[in-house]
């Protein structure tokens, strides 16, 4: 089962370090790992994707909380998150009939066109992890020649 | 020291140790340490020189396994780094406080491959409870402060210090530290109010009680509370080799020590329990045996101040994060409210003892030859008890926790996650140097008496009266006993015949020196190496193919256990 963990963690060196490698010596695989400063200039946040299909998540919020550079963590609920990610994605864009398809979906999907030559163009889009994985989808038989993604950030709806 | 002064940062951060309570540190100088070395030349800080980093590191553990104050090592950056990691990590798995301070490099030579680099941080990454690498100079008082603290505090293990040279050379004003910012560093020590009372609750109803005693009862200090709860409500009492000490083994309470070498009535008691209360303990593979088939009938509380530790190996019914002393504390308290039945585990009591008189521990005495155990036996004749045992690992650790009778805490000292073989000759100096007036014994195996006793020139040089029990197999005992039950007698590579004479080894380094054949020899020669006021080494050589028995083979359940395993259990 995948989770999102959002985790406060001071602003010291190393931190990345310890976080990424608890998560491999206890055999979790990291989705995605985002890190920036938060609302606190001292102290950054992440958000962690996992899957915890082999080990159950909390030993692993508990190895995590022994951090000591580690202050708060949340496991996300997915009913009550705001999860986004952002993607640059190049196409191929030699063939009209690929490219006219191709801005089709970006106005569907509310992507930008950022930049564009005669032999490519670059979309860039900001949606929740389900819409990118569509739209990823339908645009690869149109000729993706570089994907570029953030990982997820998220947060908690409401005040939770 | 007025805040105004600037002092460089070598006499920082041992100003910052004495600060912290301080009084002996064990190291071994290097390049990128001499500002540091330097300083302490006129420092009244006590520095104790070891012959090798890893025996540093081994000596800071066993003066903070003896005094229960945080060890501290020192080494230069590089080789001298990487020779700390065995007892960083020995400090690790045992959850023993203890700074250990490294030198680096000069901060703009970071990364470039230069003299004697390492990057220690990186890789002691995974077994320190924390790690800093130095940036700013002035923070260093500070970090020194942090360090002491989370070392000793909450679940204690060891925290790194890493410092380039160029903070050693920094000059700053000197303020002393005594605030800390740790947002994310809170440990739990009070138990919930609610979980206490559950598992006074259940210690009340138990007809088939069992204490199961670790080292956080040891490092808590709750000895007198395992005491009191065992003793008001009549629960026998088994402990790791993490604890051995915590309960006094000359108690008829006591059943020894558990799992795979444990004695055969501690582990069927626990077996058969039908509440298993496991007090800073953390259900290792080495006492469970076969997960799925530990205490099968037995409700269980875990006691722990880790939280990561309850329900990592066993999903107990009723947890407890908290401190061992504060939480079984609160539990007396509780059980203040509750009526007792008095006898209530009186016929379970008398099935322990049915157990104890049919499975004792035993060994085959007859013969010329010395029984590796009857010296374990005749050190504690010696001494009257009264003295500190370090070890190394195999099977002369498992016969000194058989045969010797703890009594209180902190006076079996040795290396139980990790399994270090080359710990008890400096753990011992360790030791001793933390508690001068006390008797320190290292029974030790011929094999790992040969990875460190280089150790002897430090026991020399500071005349540490150390007194070595070598329990000489001339094999690797504990592989080749495992050779010998599952790997067909096959012995491969486990006989260490070949090695020097220890007792001339000893009287080469200008101490005492003994070879023990007979066994009416070995009181005497005890004795003997006692009264000496040196550094004493004595080569027992005993029965070359001695195992340890009873033994529960990895990964089985109780019911495998070789040696001592009654087949009848239920109503014997």
């Amino acid at each position: 089962m995948k989770h999102t963990l959002s985790v406060l963690v001071e602003n010291k060196p190393g931190v990345l370090t310890r976080v990424a490698g608890l998560f491999a010596r206890r055999g979790f695989n990291i989705e995605s790992l985002v890190v920036g400063q938060s609302e606190n200039p001292n102290m950054s946040r992440m958000t962690i994707t996992i899957d915890a299909a082999e080990h159950p998540i909390d030993q692993v919020t508990k190895q995590l909380h022994k951090l000591i550079n580690v202050v708060k963590i949340r496991d996300l609920d997915p009913e009550s998150m705001v999860a986004r990610e952002l993607a640059l994605v190049r196409l191929s864009a030699e063939d009209a009939t690929k490219r006219a398809e191709a801005m089709q979906l970006a106005e569907l999907f509310k992507a930008q066109v950022v930049d564009v030559d005669r032999k490519s163009l670059v979309l860039e889009i900001t949606t929740t992890p389900d819409q990118l994985a569509s739209f990823t989808k339908l645009l690869q038989p149109l000729g993706i020649v570089e994907l570029v993604r953030t990982g997820t950030v998220a947060i908690g709806r409401g005040r939770g | 020291m007025s805040p105004q002064q600037r002092i460089s940062g070598a006499h920082a951060i041992i100003q910052a140790l004495k600060d912290e309570g301080c009084d002996v540190i064990f190291g071994f100088p290097g390049g990128v340490v001499i500002p540091f070395y330097d300083a302490l030349f006129d420092s009244d800080l006590r520095h104790v020189l070891v012959r090798h980093e890893q025996g540093a590191a081994h000596a800071a553990e066993g003066y903070a396994r003896a005094t229960g104050k945080v060890g501290v090592c020192v080494a230069t950056s590089g080789p001298g780094a990487t020779n700390l990691v065995t007892g960083i990590a020995d400090a690790y798995l045992d959850s023993i406080p203890m700074v250990a301070i490294t030198g680096q490099v000069k901060a703009d030579l970071i990364g470039t491959d230069a003299f004697q680099e390492a990057d220690t941080t990186g890789i002691t990454l995974p077994i320190v409870k924390h790690s800093y690498l130095v940036t700013e100079p002035h923070e260093l008082p500070q970090i020194i402060h942090e360090a002491f603290h989370i070392a000793s505090t909450g679940r204690p293990g060891p925290v790194l210090i890493d410092i380039p040279v160029t903070a050693a050379l920094a000059e700053f004003a000197y303020e002393k530290a005594t605030t800390l910012d740790l947002p994310g560093y809170r440990p739990t020590m009070r138990g919930h109010t609610k979980q206490l009372r559950a598992a006074a609750k259940a210690l009340t109803e138990s007809l088939r009680p069992v204490l199961y005693v670790g080292g956080g009862v040891i490092s808590s200090g709750a000895a007198e509370e395992v005491f009191e709860l065992a003793t008001r409500l009549q629960i026998p009492v088994t402990t790791t080799l993490m604890a051995m000490g915590a309960f006094p083994e000359t108690h008829p309470l006591s059943l020894g020590m558990l799992g795979m070498h444990g004695t055969a009535y501690a582990n069927w008691a626990v077996h058969e329990s039908d509440l298993l209360i496991a007090v800073g303990t953390r259900f290792d593979d080495r006492v469970t045996g076969k997960l799925s088939a530990f205490a099968p009938h037995a409700t269980k509380i875990h006691i722990d101040i880790d939280p990561a530790e309850i329900g990592k190996n066993v999903e107990p019914r009723i947890p407890v994060v908290g401190d061992a002393k504060l939480v079984l504390r609160g539990i007396l308290t509780e059980l203040e409210d509750l009526e007792l039945q008095p006898g209530l585990t009186a016929d379970w009591l008398e099935r322990v003892e049915k157990w104890r008189a049919a499975h004792p521990l035993k060994y085959d005495a007859k013969g010329g030859e010395i029984a590796p155990q009857y010296v374990v036996e005749q050190i504690r004749e010696v001494t009257g008890g009264d003295c500190i045992i370090t070890t190394d690992v195999g099977q002369h650790q498992m016969w000194a926790c058989q045969y010797f009778k703890y009594t209180e805490p902190r006076q079996f000292i040795s290396s139980g996650g990790l399994g270090t073989m080359g710990f008890g000759l400096p753990a011992a100096i360790g030791a001793q140097i933390g508690c001068p007036e006390r008797q320190v014994i290292d029974i030790a195996g011929d094999g790992g008496f040969q990875m460190t006793m280089q150790e002897l020139g430090t026991a020399m040089a500071y005349e540490v009266p150390i007194v070595v029990a070598i329990l000489n197999n001339r094999f690797l005992g504990m592989v080749r006993q495992w050779q010998e039950l599952f790997w067909k007698g096959r012995y491969s590579y486990t006989d260490i015949a070949v090695q020097p004479d220890f007792a001339k080894i000893a009287e080469a380094y200008g101490a005492f020196g003994a070879t023990v054949t007979a066994k009416d020899e070995v009181a005497d020669t005890l004795r003997a190496a006692i009264k000496d006021p040196r550094p004493a080494v004595i080569d027992f050589v005993v029965r070359r193919e001695e195992s340890v028995y009873p033994m529960v083979p990895s990964g089985a359940t109780i019911t495998e256990m070789i040696g001592g395993a009654p087949s009848k259990r239920g109503k014997s």
